[in-house]
């Protein structure tokens, strides 16, 4: 088979035609029909075949989703910056701290073994720490530092906030620590040698080399928060929005086009995010 | 040096500062799950039992734990078999330029770029405008592939990258065909790497949960079925859940090491022997 031509030259396509048929009919396809079903009428109780732009209007004119829209760009924006932050030094620790090679990798590991396991009881498990009654208010009250417990812990932005950067930060992390770890370090002692101190090798050294790592790590965080519904919906009680979340509340009272509409806006903005962010850092050589 | 020193430690620190962060609510949960049968949701614990656990799995009082379970196993199943089949045969064709390549590499990406309540949501239309009912096997099984298989690609390529293509070569010198090649020759050195695929599709299924939401139809992966639970249950049972759900996870994590590890020793051995 090895030397006969045409079977070998057809196949590469046959290797490729499964993933290619299940991302057709699972992402392209379906893509395709929100952007079809977007144009839609609908009743209370269907959806009717039509071209219309009436979905588009109620995304685009109502003074609510604009502000849907801001609250998750001003989730996405705070959530990068720390997530950001975080991993950053975390990964910087690992990369040039931490000497032995085995405890590296276990290090590694270790912030890694909390991604095996799934988000929503991650999010659950914020309750007995953030409650009312919960393990933080309780620590402070022992302290005399507050008299009453704090409301705002749990059920608000702020546990939404923590809770997004508490299952995020290791989409930056790990990036991060790749990019690092290639960088040769003869160039690090190199602009030692040339007289840099611990900032400036910082900042011209390792900064700019960590760069496509930062930008992995930062598409990562900024789509899966545009995309949330359900860290807002579960960590806010219900008191805070995000794009996400309004879609899921019109599919819960069955406006598909309405919310295709939405998915459609979100989709380009989220485009047009990783778009920017692409067009400052080129990654194509980590890839 | 002094200063480098002084750094050295806020960054440790730090680092300790974030595992804390990382570990402690899930050991919380943990802890709390062994809740007393008068206890509540947080500290303090009153007394220590398992009551929590056979709660769980009594069907009248948490809905269908069971039923949930072995869905969600069965499901993870599928998609790690079809993960690593699908992105194994597509890592060897990415390892040669073909007239699409750059294209489909592209829509791989875009699959773990588009928002998951996008695919979700796609999905759930799409099969209604089609008159099709969707179901945890069929259009759950799909959107959840749409998710693992850019995952499982990219590691192909990264164990492609570092594979010496000279092993091949002495192969075919030798003989081999193409599939005897393949099967003597490239998957027994890359199947460390591919077992960690697997474990990669099953626990990323596992713990699915946007994706799922749309698709799954009539009957509940364990995730959707625990996000039901969040807006009804007020008692530790969603910790015991919570924590029998982890423990399941590393028990998989455990099992794919293990499998690694064996591998890898009988590859020495064979090496020295």
């Amino acid at each position: 088979m090895a030397g006969s031509g045409t079977a070998a030259r057809l196949l590469p396509y046959l290797q490729v035609a499964p993933l290619a048929l299940i991302l057709g009919v699972f992402l392209v396809v379906p893509i395709l029909t929100l952007v079809v079903v977007s144009f839609f009428d609908y009743d209370s109780v269907r959806i009717i075949p039509d071209f219309v732009w009436t979905n588009y209007a109620e995304v685009l004119l109502s003074a609510v989703t604009w502000r849907t829209y801001a609250k998750t760009v001003w989730f996405a924006a705070l959530v990068w910056a720390i997530t950001l932050f975080i991993g950053f030094w975390v990964a910087y620790f690992l990369a040039f701290h931490v000497r032995s090679r085995t405890v590296q990798t276990a290090l590694f590991l270790l912030c890694t073994i909390p991604f095996w396991t799934s988000n929503i009881i991650r999010m659950i498990s914020w309750v007995p720490f953030l409650g009312r009654n919960g393990l933080l208010n309780q620590a402070l009250l022992g302290l005399g530092a507050i008299d009453r417990p704090l409301e705002f812990l749990l059920f608000s932005d702020f546990a939404v906030v923590l809770a997004f950067v508490h299952l995020y930060t290791l989409f930056m992390v790990v990036p991060i620590f790749n990019t690092m770890m290639r960088i040769d370090r003869r160039l690090v002692e190199a602009a030692v040698d040339a007289g840099a101190n611990a900032w400036q090798v910082l900042t011209n050294v390792i900064i700019p080399l960590s760069k496509p790592g930062i930008a992995i790590g930062s598409i990562f965080v900024v789509v899966l928060v545009m995309g949330d519904f359900i860290t807002v919906r579960l960590m806010s009680g219900g008191q805070s929005a995000s794009v996400g979340l309004m879609i899921y509340n019109q599919i819960s009272l069955l406006q598909y086009p309405a919310a295709a509409a939405n998915a459609v806006v979100l989709l380009a903005i989220v485009l047009l995010m990783v778009g920017a962010i692409l067009r400052v850092v080129d990654i194509r050589r980590e890839l | 040096m002094e200063k480098a020193g002084f750094g050295k430690w806020v960054l440790g620190a730090f680092f300790v500062l974030f595992v804390l962060f990382l570990y402690g609510p899930t050991l919380t949960i943990l802890i709390l799950s062994f809740q007393g049968p008068e206890g509540g949701l947080t500290f303090p614990m009153r007394g220590v039992s398992l009551v929590w656990f056979r709660r769980l799995f009594e069907t009248q009082a948490v809905g269908d734990f069971g039923g949930s379970l072995t869905r969600s196993l069965l499901l993870a199943f599928l998609v790690m078999m079809a993960t690593v089949v699908v992105s194994l045969a597509a890592g060897l064709a990415f390892r040669r330029r073909f007239a699409g390549s750059g294209a489909l590499f592209y829509l791989t990406v875009a699959s773990l770029i588009v928002p998951s309540i996008l695919v979700s949501l796609g999905i759930g239309i799409l099969f209604n405008q089609l008159g099709l009912d969707t179901a945890w096997y069929s259009s759950g099984l799909g959107a959840q592939l749409t998710w693992t298989l850019p995952f499982g690609l990219l590691i192909m390529f990264a164990i492609f990258n570092r594979f010496d293509a000279s092993w091949e070569e002495a192969a075919r010198d030798l003989g081999a065909t193409s599939w005897q090649t393949f099967s003597h020759v490239v998957l027994p050195i890359i199947l460390p790497s591919v077992v960690g695929v697997a474990l990669f599709g099953f626990t990323l299924s596992y713990d699915e949960f946007a994706r799922t939401l749309l698709t799954a139809g009539v009957d509940n992966t364990l995730p959707l079925e625990v996000f039901g639970m969040t807006t009804n249950i007020t008692t530790p049972v969603l910790y015991a859940l919570g924590t029998l759900s982890t423990a399941l996870s590393f028990a998989v994590i455990g099992l794919a090491l293990g499998a690694v590890a064996v591998l890898q020793r009988r590859r020495a051995r064979r090496l020295s022997g």
